[in-house]
């Protein structure tokens, strides 16, 4: 199947799940990764069990600290 | 009512049809709290004041150090040891003395932070840390203030705009502060010095269209910048999180929150 991920279409199992794609796409900072599936927010506990279907958009949301120190 | 100085000195604006005399105006009137003085708030604070933004105040309690001066554009080698609000405060009156800059020497907590913001039309997030960002967001939702929330670090920035009822909240997003030391800030990861110029002048260009009125501001989206790709990327939000703790149906948080900083971010 072909979703889209940070913009960018990629090719995937069909069936892959949330967690599986933040492994494929070696997430950084995994634990603290927010992520939006269809401008939906996919709950932390679903990670595993949410299979992505063909045709979904999905992105990767990092905590992003930095500006004064 | 624009001295001929003022028509000069603002020509290239007023001669939008986005801004004109009307657009001007509103930037003269427009009040802007910008919270750091650092990589973030140096370019917002010295376009906000060469726009002609009246009333800019800036919240620091740090002194300028030396190895500040890789990207906080507003202070200079003779600024170190000086402190930031008062370095910064001087550039803005020398690059514009039309506006009136405020300065606040200190951190912002639970007890200041309403304060703080309560007489300013337009808030800049420009802090280094998660509990300060958190804050910010929780205190700008509590009291219906718009604010422009940004990150930077390494190679990489990203930023999106808070507007009372139109779209998602800092919190909305990122639900809770990462526990201190897990995810690190730019003191400890670095940060490639015209990142905050880049994501800076963007929180300025959106005080300045919140204050002219025109546009598309970043509500609803968050825009993230990667230097090493050289690309952006604008990421669509839920409009609305139902759950949200702070600006959602129900919400738990009532009170303000000073969450733990990490340890390095502490001087
Ligand atoms: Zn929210």
């Amino acid at each position: 199947m072909k979703i889209t991920v940070g913009g960018e279409v990629k090719e995937y199992k069909d069936g892959l799940t949330v967690t599986e794609l933040i492994e494929a796409e070696q997430v950084q900072e995994a634990e603290y990764v927010t992520v939006a599936l269809n401008e939906d927010f996919v709950p932390r506990d679903e990670f595993e069990t949410k299979q992505l279907k063909e045709g979904d958009t999905v992105e990767f949301l990092y905590f992003m600290g930095g500006g004064r120190a | 009512m624009f001295s001929n100085e003022q028509l000069e000195r603002y020509s290239r604006h007023i001669i939008l049809k986005e801004v004109g005399v009307k657009g001007q105006k509103k930037l003269l009137e427009g009040k802007v709290l910008i919270i750091g003085a650092g990589g973030l708030g140096a370019p917002v604070a010295m376009y906000l004041a060469a726009a002609g933004v009246g009333t800019i105040g800036i919240v620091d309690a740090d002194e300028v150090d030396l190895s500040n001066l890789q990207r906080q554009v507003i202070h200079t080698t003779s600024d170190v040891g000086k402190a930031k609000v008062q370095s910064a405060k001087e550039t803005m009156e020398a690059i514009n003395p039309d506006v009136k800059v405020i300065t606040y020497r200190e951190f912002v907590d639970s007890t200041n932070i309403l304060d703080l913001i309560k007489d300013y039309d337009f808030i800049i997030d420009g802090t280094d840390n998660f509990p300060t960002k958190f804050l910010i967001n929780d205190a700008c939702v509590m009291a219906k203030k718009p604010f422009s929330h940004a990150g930077i670090i390494r190679f990489r920035g990203q930023l999106m705009t808070y507007v009372p009822g139109q779209g998602p909240c800092y919190r909305c997003v990122f639900k809770n502060p990462p526990p201190k030391d897990a995810v690190p800030t730019c003191k400890q990861a670095g940060v490639i010095g015209a990142m905050g110029g880049v994501i800076g002048s963007l929180q300025a260009m959106e005080a300045v269209k919140y204050l002219i009125g025109k546009g598309d501001l970043l509500t609803g989206k968050l825009l993230t910048y990667d230097a090493l790709k050289m690309e952006f990327h604008t990421v669509k939000l839920p409009q609305h999180v139902k759950d949200c703790p702070i600006c959602g149906e129900n919400p738990t948080i009532t009170e303000l929150i000073d969450y733990e900083q990490a340890e390095c971010d502490m001087k």
